[in-house]
């Protein structure tokens, strides 16, 4: 029962929860018994709650009752640590958090309780979100459940990982570069960055506030779609959210798998994210992709984004220089950690709280953005860097006149070993190529496994594109290409993992 | 070559309220120094005529209606602070004694 119930989808696990057919006890306590048995060596989680079996428990009375309850209610879910929970600490993957619990939800999470869902814990990821592996998390990294020798992505490694080894049906996680993304391709697990604006940024622990979106983590694209249709839509406490109505992505999800959405969609295949520096498993899984959505009467259409080369570049400006101002915050006064100086003033023991309680990656990019922000090199470099993400939105735009989603891998190789890249920041940063141009120009992008590499059997990923605020498209395409894919592969992509535990 | 030198960075460090190690200061002047190279691409492409986007999807207005809330307590607020005197955050000395 209890296997059989960590391997079922959230969409079946609330169906039989609505049922009647399993408790939201048995549920969540067959996943906290898969957390027990493997996370001591996947390390996917940072806490895992306390109180899970009690809101569980509840679900089951208010349904025995009969009440009406919300479609997920009792469904078991991670949320990434970035996020600020009242019930669990909060730490952002960072010392200078360490036990810290918040004094309020984010929106994010409030939505998953009044949906009724059972948050299992907090999910480990690179400290503040900066990185490709978590191997910058301050609490140790996340292995991959297809290799634990090797990275699990980043920074939401450890939503990503939770999925992958089934210790969680799906899991929130947070995208700023890639950090849902990537994870989810090198795990072969599905995830989704939203169009900017529309999932709540409201208590999500800020990066870089123009980049940052919170988004669903699964196994499944219809999943993520509910998960999606759960957090996503209207916060008045966040002024970037955008206040239109927004779609069904469940529905589309559905539409994708039922209906014939693949013939004449028009794939744009962006020339530029393909190619030097892409590893050869990753490729030719990309082309036989094409391929098949060739053969199920796709139009796949090449088109050209010149700018995206200078993706990198800008998003290491704008990044850092958004990030050195939000991590202001910390400054041993309000929250967090605190060194005292003995004799020093304020100042004194922020500096120093700041260098004992920031890791390396973080003291990197708070220096960098300072630099980048400074009077006499802010246009040379953030202002520059702002011009190149206009012309990144110009090409996203002429892209989509020709094309009605765009398609890359979603991560240029398979995960790598621990350690690989730890030492080379620029080689870290060439991880993130594919998924930074959405984030710059804030259009949806979607990751979802595209087969295994055949050099090293691990997974690659397909990424999905769609035009700002056309999401529910990423879901009807993404829904009809895991079919596809699925259907040729016997299963799914996850059948395959090997056993934990 | 960029102009990333030691000097820079600890004064960069200090803007930023961050007391680096001298081996701290050292690593990131060459980690910071091959970066600053690679970004600088940015000033290649973009002329004097593309606009800056500082907002990926613009949004007027974005402001909330002005009643009354549920703010955090006081306890609240204070809950998660290195030290209180249970009414308001407690610090050490604002200015140093050369100030």
């Amino acid at each position: 029962m209890s296997a059989e119930l960590i391997h079922a989808t959230a969409a079946d696990l609330a169906h039989r929860l609505s049922a009647g057919e399993v408790s939201a006890v048995e549920v969540t306590q067959a996943h906290l018994d898969r957390i027990a048995a493997v996370d001591g060596d996947v390390h996917a989680f940072l806490h895992v709650s306390e109180q899970a079996l009690d809101v569980a428990a509840q679900v089951d009375a208010d349904r025995a009752a009969g009440d009406a309850l919300p479609e997920l209610a009792g469904v078991p879910v991670a949320i990434k640590d970035v996020l600020c929970t009242l019930d669990m600490p909060s730490t952002s993957g960072s010392k200078i958090l360490e036990g810290w619990v918040p004094p309020y939800d984010a929106t994010v999470v409030a939505r998953l309780r009044a949906a009724r869902m059972v948050p299992l814990g907090k999910t480990n990821m690179d400290e503040f979100a900066m990185g490709s592996s978590t191997e910058f998390s301050a609490y140790g990294p996340t292995k991959n459940p297809w290799d634990l020798t090797r990275i699990p992505g980043g920074s939401g490694g450890g939503s990503a990982a939770a999925v992958a080894a089934f210790e969680a049906p799906f899991a929130l996680g947070s995208d700023t570069g890639g950090s849902i993304r990537q994870p989810g391709a090198v795990t072969g697990t599905v995830g989704v960055k939203p169009t900017y604006g529309g999932v709540s940024r409201y208590g999500a622990i800020a990066l870089a506030s123009s980049l940052d979106q919170v988004g669903p983590v699964s196994r499944t694209v219809l999943d993520a779609a509910l998960l999606h249709d759960a957090i996503g839509g209207h916060d008045p406490r966040d002024a970037t959210s955008i206040p239109d109505a927004w779609p069904s992505m469940t529905a589309a999800a559905r539409e994708g798998l039922t209906g014939d959405v693949l013939k004449g969609l028009r794939v744009g295949v962006v020339t530029d994210l393909d190619g030097e520096g892409f590893q050869p498993g990753v490729r030719q899984r990309f082309h036989e992709t094409l391929e098949k959505l060739s053969a199920a009467g796709a139009e796949i259409v090449e088109v050209s984004a010149p700018h995206f080369q200078y993706a990198i570049a800008a998003y290491y400006l704008i990044l850092p220089a958004e990030a050195s101002s939000n991590l202001a915050k910390f400054d041993s006064v309000r929250f967090g950690m605190r060194v005292d100086v003995a004799g020093g003033t304020v100042e004194d023991v922020m500096a120093a709280t700041r260098e004992a309680g920031f890791g390396p990656e973080v003291k990197r990019r708070i220096i960098l953005g300072t630099y980048a922000l400074s009077a006499g090199y802010y246009d040379a470099y953030y202002g520059s860097a702002q011009k190149v993400r206009t012309l990144i939105q110009r090409d996203f735009d002429a892209c989509f006149t020709q094309a009605d989603v765009l398609v890359s891998p979603a991560a240029p190789t398979t995960a790598f070993r621990f350690g690989e890249k730890l030492d080379d920041p620029l080689a870290m940063y060439l991880n993130d190529v594919t998924t930074i141009p959405a984030n710059l120009a804030g259009v949806p992008g979607m990751s979802l496994p595209m087969g295994l590499a055949p050099e090293d059997g691990l997974p690659t990923g397909l990424q999905i594109m769609a035009p700002a605020r056309h999401d529910a498209r990423l879901y009807q395409v993404g829904a009809a290409v895991e079919q596809l894919l699925e259907s040729d592969w016997g299963g799914p992509l996850w059948s395959k993992a090997p056993q934990l535990g | 070559m960029s102009e990333i030198t030691p000097e820079s960075v600890r004064h960069l460090a200090s803007l930023a309220r961050i007391a680096l190690t001298e081996d701290e200061i050292a690593s990131l002047t060459t980690e910071l120094g091959a970066i600053v190279d690679a970004v600088a691409t940015v000033q290649q492409v973009a002329g004097d005529d593309v606009p800056a986007t500082s907002h990926p999807i613009p949004l007027t207005g974005g402001m909330r209606v002005d009643e009354p809330g549920t703010p955090l307590t006081t306890a609240e607020a204070l809950a998660g602070a290195p030290d209180s005197d249970g009414t308001r955050f407690r610090v050490t000395a604002i200015l140093g004694e050369e100030q």
